[in-house]
């Protein structure tokens, strides 16, 4: 055996001294030479001052150094892998997404069990592509920092143990009715399990109450959203309906809508549509003829047309505004039976009435309107709830039950429910926070947010879906129906119930196949339906009945973002510019320019509005062009005043006292008084001018043109060469990009898209887009990627002039165009920037590199399109945005953010990436699978979101893709690029507007 | 030696002789501080806490301190930097190229106007550093080698030019007014007779002994610097000007900026220098070598650069008129007539019609009205950068994105602070350095002295007392 060669640390070791063995098990064996104090204090063992300094500067160092350290944050590692769960890869649960009327059959996105965001279900019908701007801020509810945490009893937090305990006695000798107070539920399940809850009660009562109620609809139908189908409506006249925002069933009709209004060169043919309203809805705002028109005189225009259309009753006196284009509506939609459609917003059962005898008068019935499938989604009886309301008060209820209902904050009659609420014994509510009712409750069963709960939902006759949970429940919440099962005796949980329940409906074979490709897939839309209706509603004769005409009528409305409140707390709805106003954070009294210029009123004047009941509430005024004259508008759902909404606190006024209560009926219209009060509260809104300035940044034209051309319908800009006129994009100092591999690139359409905002949140959400608030969107910063700039025509002059181009035209028309950045391939911005932190990519993206940015702002000084955002904050961990930007700021709220995103640091500019996550997402997949990636496979949050197909995103180097034959197909007729003179030359392409003018 | 027509005025008035200058000049350098210049000295010192304090704001919460958006992305910082670098301009032109124009009366004012010009450029760098919106990687903007791989500056981008134009031009600047100031230092070191000011001006006078060979060598590098400077005139503010000029902004893309720009700085700089002399002059009672002559000259440069620059704002009406470009002809109309007008008429009325007041003598030679106007110009420069910026940005393409602009208390804290810092500068340099240049003013004291105009002989009779250093008598002779 070979000698092993040895080493030695030194001579010392190789000597083996005993002094070396002593020490030679010390890693160092020198030591500091610090002499300790002997015991007796001698002198010779008192510690010298050389060795004083070595020791105080280890201390000094030494605490320092641990000073600096940064707070633990703890991540907890999944000690076993869940299955399924893969880290950084993202998985998707169907799902549906419905709260007060919206709904939604989505896909739920969750990284590592957290969800994260939500998409469309292209598997179902009725809602395959795009989402309600609601449904996409959903996601957020779950990660509400201010839901209840355990259940309360007297506001106290309690042991469920201890509720359930205390509620089965109660129940048990409860005398009086018993009844349950909800929103609409399109649950069948649900709704038969209140049933078997109710059943053992001597009398019991289920009553249904919408906050924006459509009672008068319901009464006239049968109990029953009528089955509209746009789709096959070729004239449709609304009255007050603002179907594609927010009335019934927004997101299933504006595809419907959609659908007749696209146009192509090979089929130019478009659906007309006549809106008469009062304010300018989202609806109005995409009609071909909108005529404003009074509350008051709603009744007569619906009277006209029913007399104009059946031939009977008599016309009587029309509104003169209204005359022409009634005469108009009245002969097309004669001439077009069978392809008509009439609808109102109106909650007055004879006006309701009137109409569905239009409708069937033009045919509609199995065209236009479909009376196989109607729609479930508003069930609420306004009657029903007015009497439970004076039952209270007579104090015959024994026990009311508040489920998804807050009639405290969103019912007229609020003062009664509260009286009424203190002659009820017990009172349970299953809010998830201390809301306005609940406060009175005496036990809070906190509900689950519907992202932890199972739910199946009918929507529409035969068109069943699923709600799944996707994580475990946050806190110790309890599903509304394991409550009601359980106080009920019947045991079990609701998840069997369910299934039991849709055992009925199975199809033959292993049920468990069967459920299992029910839930994956999220819906089953067969024609199966599971839903019953009792039409407790009394038919009304059809008679319009008229508002009462006043010096100034309000009208209450909804927003598209926040609706009637229920999700006011929700930062990204807040922040949301309304699709009209522009305005974010808060509600105000909307009027018309002329209106305002006659009371001497400015924008941003804080009004007194007195209500016909005497109650005030004061809210500033904001300037709507095509707002009738002599009637104000105001948004529902602001006013909170609890705490258990802090992002919604005192934002705008609650103005439901506005709203009327005649017979039963609730009317969303009422008589005002305006005062100035001298206050001034300025409106938040991210655009501030209104007008095109005559600049061809959109391009329109109309029907009959592009019939009869449609090379000549769209403007294109030629510069005069020494070679005569030429595209801007063939002049060129530079080389242009060569693009060997992709080309990304988006159409936008300018017809299509209705200017729902539903992408701004889309990709608020995807893209981690903070939100900075009423204050910072005041200072105008708010962080927006896309955006929606919403133009009004101006008033028609003749010399044009800029001082008359400033001004919007009374009853402007208006037109939409998303914004985002163009990704241009002469990118001002790349030139600028001193670091090169913004550049484009091999594949037509303009890049934006946050850890590169020094934040100089030249590339956003230099954007003509103006859609860079600079971070002006830290606006994550920074309490100064804790309340809006919660998403940011609190352990809970973190959960929602993207983690293929970056949060940008502050100092830093940012913008549209075209969701180059997603593109490098879908790229690894196709390479992994060693192939290219499929078009549809890369899509932009915007473009996923988009409930009517405007936005189409894809690689315009791939002949095959949806977006090059579009290209191909559009160019020279509605193909333009914006500012194209400047020859920035932009990967999005719009499409001109096309309207329908007679 | 050049000869000087006796029917000039003369540039040194009051029969000064060599020692009286040395005297003169020394006086505030060697004396007690004078109260006024405390009390001006506390006031600056305000200021400077302003500067900080606001700079603080900005750099502990960010830029949103200030009251940009997002559609204004550059206001009063860009503002300020602008009309700093402007001001700065009149010290190198008076140094260098006046030097090699040979413009004798430049020799008293030079080393003040020098002072300003680097204490001008201190300020407007401020702002390009404080701007950003993480001022703490703002060396990323220079060429250096690094470690983030192959990473390296944009040279395409004006900013990126600005960097180089502003670091050369205060480099040669403070060479260029520190060689100057080497024999001055030189004469105070001399004079001195506390054992730390004898030490603090023998480093700064680097050893300077006043030999035939050290003077040769001072007015070599002199010339070779005013040579090197005079082109920055001309580029800084080019520099400056393509920032606005190569973007796409209408109201910024304007091809005449270059030269608009250089005449504005020159402009803003002298009515600076003016407003700055004729305080100091009065309270270091300098009134024999400022003289009114002194002011006649700078005031009729004045006249000059001001209608260059009122040409330029006509010439850009013209131009965007003639474009038929209708962005280009919307962003000078909201100039005028937008929101912002009053800016625009307050630029007007300092910058163009203000200015024209010189057209008579006795304003010319006043010097009430010369520093009434003085004023009146730097306001109305200040408000020329700001109605470039801001208007321009404020309403460019698309319409929705249209915003105003309205500054924050910090915005002014900072604006004020910067003066606070100027200030603070310059009262310093008044105080511990020679005010003017006293070897320059000795040099030409025989051909352009009220007393070269009466008697020469006078002059020789003061020779012997000349200090060690004043050569000038060997060079000339």
């Amino acid at each position: 055996m070979q000698d092993r060669i040895k080493y030695w640390r030194g001579i010392e070791e190789l000597e083996n001294t005993p002094e070396f063995a002593k020490h030679a098990h010390n890693e160092f064996p020198e030591f500091l030479p610090v002499k300790e104090t002997s015991a007796d204090g001698s002198s010779s063992g008192k510690t010298k001052r050389r060795d004083f300094l070595k020791l105080m500067g280890f201390s000094v160092a030494a605490v320092s150094l641990a000073s600096c350290e940064a707070p633990v944050r703890k991540a907890i590692p999944y000690l076993n892998k869940p299955v399924d769960v893969e880290p950084g890869v993202a998985n998707w649960y169907a799902s549906t997404y419905f709260q007060n009327g919206n709904y939604n059959s989505i896909l739920i996105k969750t990284r590592e069990g957290r969800p994260i965001k939500i998409e469309p279900n292209p598997s179902s019908k009725l809602t395959p592509t795009g989402t309600s701007a609601r449904a996409q801020a959903s996601v957020l509810g779950v990660y509400d920092i201010n839901r209840l945490r355990t259940p309360l009893i007297k506001g106290k937090e309690a042991e469920w143990e201890q509720v359930d305990k205390e509620i089965k006695a109660r129940l048990g000798s409860v005398t009086g009715k018993v009844a349950i107070v909800s929103s609409t539920i399109i649950s069948p399940s649900t709704q038969q399990l209140i049933k078997e809850f109710g059943a053992r009660f001597g009398s019991f009562e289920h009553v249904t109450y919408d906050a924006n109620s459509a009672s008068g609809l319901l009464s006239a139908n049968g109990g029953v959203v009528p089955g509209y189908d746009f789709s096959k409506a070729q004239v449709i006249v609304s009255v007050g309906a603002d179907f594609l925002g927010t009335w019934i069933a927004p997101i299933p009709f504006a595809k419907q809508y959609i659908k007749n209004r696209k146009v192509t060169s090979g089929n130019p043919n478009m659906s007309r549509h006549i809106q008469f309203e009062t304010a300018l809805s989202l609806t109005g705002a995409n009609a071909d003829v909108r005529v404003p028109i009074k509350p008051s005189e709603e009744a007569a225009v619906i009277t006209a047309l029913y007399n104009g259309i059946t031939g009977q009753g008599s016309a009587g006196n029309t509104p003169a505004a209204a005359t022409k284009a009634l005469a108009s509506a009245i002969k097309e939609l004669k001439a077009n039976q069978g392809k008509a459609l009439v609808v109102s917003g109106s909650n007055d059962a004879g006006t309701q009435a009137m109409v569905a005898a239009i409708n069937s008068a033009l045919g509609a019935e199995g065209t236009t309107i479909d009376t196989n499938a109607p729609y479930y989604v508003k069930q609420g009886n306004d009657a029903a709830m007015i009497r439970l309301v004076n039952e209270m008060n007579t104090g015959t209820v024994g026990a009311v039950f508040f489920y998804n209902a807050n009639p405290v904050y969103d019912h007229p009659l609020s003062a009664k429910v509260v009286s009424g609420l203190k002659k009820v014994p017990l009172k349970v509510s299953f809010s998830d926070r201390v809301e306005e009712t609940s406060a009175l409750a005496d036990y809070i069963a906190p509900d689950h947010n519907y992202l932890e709960s199972w739910n199946d939902n009918e929507p529409r006759k035969g068109y069943l879906s699923l709600t799944q949970p996707v994580l475990t429940p946050i806190f110790l919440t309890r599903q509304m129906q394991d409550s009601l099962l359980n106080w009920s005796g019947a045991g079990g949980n609701f998840y069997e119930y369910i299934r039991n329940n849709w055992r009925k409906i199975a199809s033959a074979g292993d049920f468990n196949k069967f459920w299992e490709q029910a839930v994956h897939d999220g819906v089953l839309e067969n024609g199966t339906s599971m839903m019953t209706v009792n039409n407790t509603f009394t038919a009304a004769s059809p008679v319009a009945k008229p508002v009462k005409a006043a010096a100034i009528e309000a009208v209450l409305y909804e927003k598209v973002a926040i609706g009637t409140g229920d999700n006011s707390n929700n930062p990204w709805l807040q922040e949301m510019g309304d699709p009209i106003s522009k305005a974010t954070w808060g509600n105000y009294v909307a009027m018309s320019q002329k209106m305002s210029e006659e009371m001497e009123i400015v924008q941003g004047e804080v009004l007194k509005v007195t209500t016909a009941n005497g109650t005030t509430f004061e809210l500033p005024m904001l300037v709507q062009p095509g707002q009738a004259q002599g009637t104000v508008a105001i948004a529902l759902g602001y006013g909170r005043t609890i705490d258990s909404m802090p992002v919604a606190k005192n934002v705008g006024a609650n103005a439901l006292a506005v709203a009327t209560v005649i017979d039963n009926t609730i009317l969303y219209t009422g008589p005002v008084t305006l005062e100035k009060t001298g206050a001034t509260s300025p409106i938040a809104q991210v655009q501030t001018h209104h007008t095109i300035m005559d600049r061809l940044v959109v391009q329109e034209s109309t029907l009959a043109k592009y019939k009869e051309n449609p090379k000549e319908v769209t403007e294109y800009i030629r510069l005069a060469t020494h070679e005569g006129p030429a595209k801007p994009a063939t002049i060129s100092l530079w080389d242009d990009y060569e693009y060997k591999n992709h080309h990304w690139g988006m159409v936008i359409d300018l017809n299509s898209c209705i200017g729902c905002g539903a992408c701004t949140v889309s990709c608020h959400i995807e893209n981690n887009v903070p939100v900075v608030g009423k204050a910072e969107v005041l200072n105008r910063r708010d962080m927006h990627w896309m955006r929606i700039d919403r133009y009004y025509s101006a008033v028609e002059h003749e010399e044009k002039d800029y001082e008359t181009m400033e001004h919007p035209a009374e009853n402007p028309s208006v037109v939409f165009q998303p914004m985002m950045c163009q990704h241009c391939n002469h990118a001002p911005c790349e030139t600028v920037c001193p670091v090169a932190a913004t550049m484009h990519s091999s594949e037509g993206i303009n890049q934006m590199v946050y850890n590169r940015c020094v934040g100089t702002r030249y590339c956003a000084n230099n954007c003509p399109y103006k859609v860079r955002r600079f971070n002006w904050f830290a606006y994550f961990n920074n309490d100064k945005f804790a309340t809006e930007n919660y998403m940011m700021n609190s352990d809970l709220g973190k959960m929602v953010l993207n983690p293929d995103v970056t949060v940008r640091a502050r100092g830093v500019m940012e913008k549209c990436s075209f969701c180059v996550q997603r593109v490098q997402l879908a790229k690894l997949e196709a390479k992994r699978e060693n192939r290219r990636p499929k078009d549809g496979e890369v899509v932009s949050a915007c473009a996923q979101s988009c409930p009517t197909e405007a936005i189409v995103f894809g690689d315009m180097k791939d002949p095959e893709s949806r977006i090059s034959q579009i290209l191909e197909r559009e160019q020279g007729e509605r193909a333009f690029h914006v500012l194209e003179e400047l020859n920035v030359q932009p990967n999005v392409t719009y499409l001109t507007k096309i309207r329908n003018l007679a | 030696m050049q000869h000087v027509s006796p029917i000039r005025e003369p540039l040194v008035t009051g029969g000064k002789t060599y020692h009286d200058i040395t005297e003169d000049v020394c006086r505030q350098v060697e004396a007690k501080p004078n109260p006024r210049w405390a009390a001006a000295f506390a006031i600056s010192l305000v200021g400077l806490a302003i500067f900080f304090y606001s700079v603080y704001r900005t750099l502990w919460f960010g830029i949103g301190e200030w009251g940009l958006n997002k559609t204004v992305g550059w206001a009063w910082d860009i503002t300020n930097f602008v009309w700093w670098v402007g001001i700065g301009h009149a010290g190198t032109l008076i140094s260098a190229v006046l030097l090699l124009f040979r413009q004798k009366w430049r020799s008293s004012i030079n080393r003040a106007a020098e002072a300003m010009t680097i204490f001008a450029v201190i300020c407007a760098a401020m702002f390009p550093v404080l701007h950003m919106g993480r001022p703490w990687l703002a060396y990323w903007v220079l060429p250096l080698p690094n470690t983030f791989g192959s990473l390296w500056v944009n040279f395409n981008s004006p900013l990126l030019w600005d960097v180089f134009a502003i670091s050369t031009y205060f480099s040669v600047s403070l060479v260029f007014w520190y060689i100057g100031l080497i024999p001055d230092f030189a004469t105070i070191r001399d004079r001195a007779t506390g054992p730390i000011a004898r030490r603090a001006y023998s480093v700064l006078s680097m050893g300077w002994t006043g030999s035939a060979k050290a003077w040769s060598r001072y007015e070599t590098v002199s010339l070779i610097l005013a040579g090197v400077a005079t082109p920055l005139v001309l580029s800084v503010h080019t520099i400056v000007s393509m920032d606005f000029a190569t973007s796409v902004i209408p109201g910024w893309h304007t091809t005449i900026f270059p030269p608009y720009f250089v005449a504005g700085a020159i402009f803003s700089g002298f009515a600076m220098v003016l407003t700055l002399m004729i305080i100091t002059r009065k309270v270091f009672h300098l009134e024999d070598y400022i003289t009114i002559e002194h002011v006649e000259s700078m005031n009729k440069v004045i006249i000059t650069t001001g209608s260059i620059v009122g040409v330029a704002y006509t010439t850009e009406f013209f131009i965007a008129w003639y474009s038929g470009v209708a962005y280009e002809q919307y962003a000078f109309l909201n100039r005028a007539f937008g929101p912002y007008w009053w800016a625009y008429w307050s630029m007007m009325t300092c910058n163009v019609i203000t200015p024209q007041l010189f057209w008579f003598r006795s304003i010319r030679r006043s010097l009430t009205a010369t520093f009434i106007i003085s004023i009146f110009v730097n306001i109305g420069m200040w408000f020329e950068r700001f109605v470039i910026i801001v208007t321009s940005l404020h309403r460019d393409y698309l319409p929705s994105s249209w915003a105003m602009f309205s500054p924050t208390m910090i915005d002014v804290g900072i604006y004020v602070g910067t003066f606070g810092l100027f200030f603070t500068l310059f009262f310093l340099f008044v105080k511990f350095f020679p005010v003017v240049n006293m070897a320059e003013v000795k040099a030409i004291l025989k051909s352009s002295s009220e007393v070269t105009h009466t008697s020469a002989d006078t002059m020789h009779g003061t020779e012997k007392e000349l200090n060690t250093n004043t050569h000038t008598h060997h060079r000339h002779e």
